[in-house]
């Protein structure tokens, strides 16, 4: 019964644990993404939304616009604050949201 | 969790007698989220930065006991207000309640904080109560000073609106510009550095021009700078000519273009080269940290809030985070963008310190859209970083939309405009 117990608290605290570690771990500078980029769905907004995005295509979007062979209006200036490491990172992340 | 919830006196003093318990023995219980459970974090101020910071907690860990502090039940936006001015929008589009919050799981208070004990770590409500606080986060936003240009005082904003907080002040500039005749000289004051949203001036000198160029084409808009350069500048300049030939005149700090007192008995603005008596003047004055973040001991002699860079604790008030227009973010400019980047990171690191984590150093964007007409968009964005201190821009990044952009370009980042507003409101308060 005691182990029944404590099996059950900790079932308990990871179940608990678990999504704060998910929502509060998103890597540098993956939280300002939402500024511009819908977390739901984006109704009539042409900026296309991120969350659950294959982190593949993120990555190799996000270099594209750091050397320029991937047109853009805004995002060649922000992707260049960024390194390779830091992209792959922040596109794991995004695709990780539902 | 209700608007106008609110912990009694006794209320909140049980669940800091829970708390008092949980810190005297952290370490009899492994797991941070016990601790998370009972931490109480009031945040003052529902504006982009607030009520982005007391939501991004309340996701993040959904047992913080999370209060949003803030007296009026309607949020009115400053981003696209210009456009309330030109006519171009209604200001029911800008205006945002605080409900989706509140059944979010967030405590919405309408009141004003009106005092802050550091030590007891209480905020005093104007109606007499308190709420306790394990930290507190102040997003208060700007105050303008009536005391700074000789004459204007919220008497004379009545007559010369500044319209740099949205709302009846949007309304009576754009009143005033209707009443105006056809062949009026409008006269924008822009402060010297630094202020709320660094474009403002110059898109709202665009956009009056847009109005004044449709309906009113013989009038002239002059701007009288504290300042020799702004944000954006050579692209807003461009757009001037482009758009708007022989309509916008821009004087600068070194041409004199600095205004230090107005007559609003004659709406007229005195500097030191002349004076000059307008139709319609619009005086936004200097600015400095919203009241509540000097009552709290948070203001430096600059009138802003210095803040460590990771996690925008106060450097002179512990338990104090300050975020958005308020507080000194390096390199980082008052935008609502900021305050909301900012807002994430500072609930963040507010969530790990309470579980008794080491926050890392955070990565922040800004992207600024202005609007030279409703289908001419342009931008300036960065990438900041903590460095020596401060909020530094990463090298490399950032900067404004290129000089000689093709005209679908502009088309492009004015829908952007339009899309970035709606999903930072749809985040912030939908």
């Amino acid at each position: 019964m005691k182990a029944l117990r404590v099996a059950v608290g900790i079932a308990a605290a990871v179940a608990w644990s678990l999504p704060v570690l998910a929502a509060s771990d998103p890597p540098p500078g993956a939280a300002s993404c939402s500024g511009c980029h819908s977390p739901g769905a984006t109704g009539t907004s042409s900026i296309s939304r991120l969350y659950g995005r294959d982190a593949g295509d993120i990555v190799t979007a996000m270099a594209g616009f750091r050397d320029g062979s991937l047109p853009a209006t805004v995002m060649n200036r922000i992707a260049k604050g960024f390194s390779d490491d830091e992209s792959r990172a922040i596109a794991a992340w995004l695709a990780a949201q539902k | 969790m209700g608007i106008s919830h609110r912990m009694s006196r006794r209320e909140f003093c049980g669940a800091g007698a829970a708390t008092a318990t949980a810190l005297t023995f952290p370490l009899a219980f492994p797991l941070p989220a016990f601790a998370q459970s009972s931490a109480r974090v009031v945040v003052i101020g529902g504006g982009f930065g607030g009520a982005s910071c007391a939501r991004a907690l309340w996701q993040i860990d959904p047992k913080l006991q999370v209060t949003l502090v803030e007296p009026n039940r309607t949020f009115t936006s400053c981003p696209f207000s210009n456009n309330v001015i030109a006519g171009l929008r209604s200001i029911e589009k800008q205006q945002f309640g605080y409900d989706k919050i509140a059944a979010s799981g967030v405590t919405v208070v309408p009141q004003a904080a009106t005092t802050i004990n550091a030590t007891a770590r209480t905020v005093g409500l104007a109606d007499g109560t308190s709420l306790a606080y394990d930290r507190l986060v102040l997003s208060p936003g700007v105050d303008l000073r009536f005391d700074a240009l000789q004459g204007y005082d919220e008497a004379a904003a009545a007559k010369m609106p500044h319209a740099w907080k949205a709302g009846e002040q949007t309304l009576l500039l754009r009143k005033q510009l209707e009443a105006m005749d056809d062949g009026g000289l409008v006269v924008i004051a822009a402060p010297a550095n630094p202020f709320r949203c660094p474009p403002g001036p110059y898109e709202r000198a665009c956009l009056i021009a847009h109005y004044l160029k449709t309906k009113k084409p013989r009038s002239k808009l002059l701007i009288l700078d504290a300042k020799d350069t702004f944000s954006k500048q050579r692209l807003f300049q461009n757009a001037w000519k482009e758009l708007y030939p022989g309509m916008i005149e821009w004087i600068s700090l070194s041409q004199g273009g600095k205004v230090n007192a107005v007559d609003p008995a004659t709406n007229t603005l005195i500097t030191d080269f002349g004076n000059h008596t307008a139709q319609v003047a619009n005086v936004i004055p200097p600015q400095q940290a919203g009241r509540i973040a000097e009552i709290a001991g948070a203001t430096d002699k600059t009138g802003w809030c210095a803040i460590d860079p990771v996690t925008f604790e106060s450097r002179s008030a512990p338990n104090i985070h300050v975020i958005g227009d308020a507080c000194l973010a390096g390199a980082m400019p008052k935008s609502a963008f900021s305050a909301n980047a900012q807002a994430k990171a500072c609930a963040s690191a507010i969530a790990t310190l309470i579980s008794g984590g080491s926050p890392a150093a955070p990565k922040l964007i800004n992207t600024c859209y202005s609007l030279a007409a409703p289908d001419y968009g342009i931008s300036v964005a960065g990438v900041y970083q903590p460095k020596n201190g401060l909020l530094a821009d990463v090298e490399g990044a950032g900067g404004v939309s290129p000089a000689d952009a093709p005209r679908d370009f502009r088309v492009r980042e004015a829908d952007y405009a339009q899309s970035w507003f709606a999903t930072i409101t749809a985040e912030v308060f939908g």
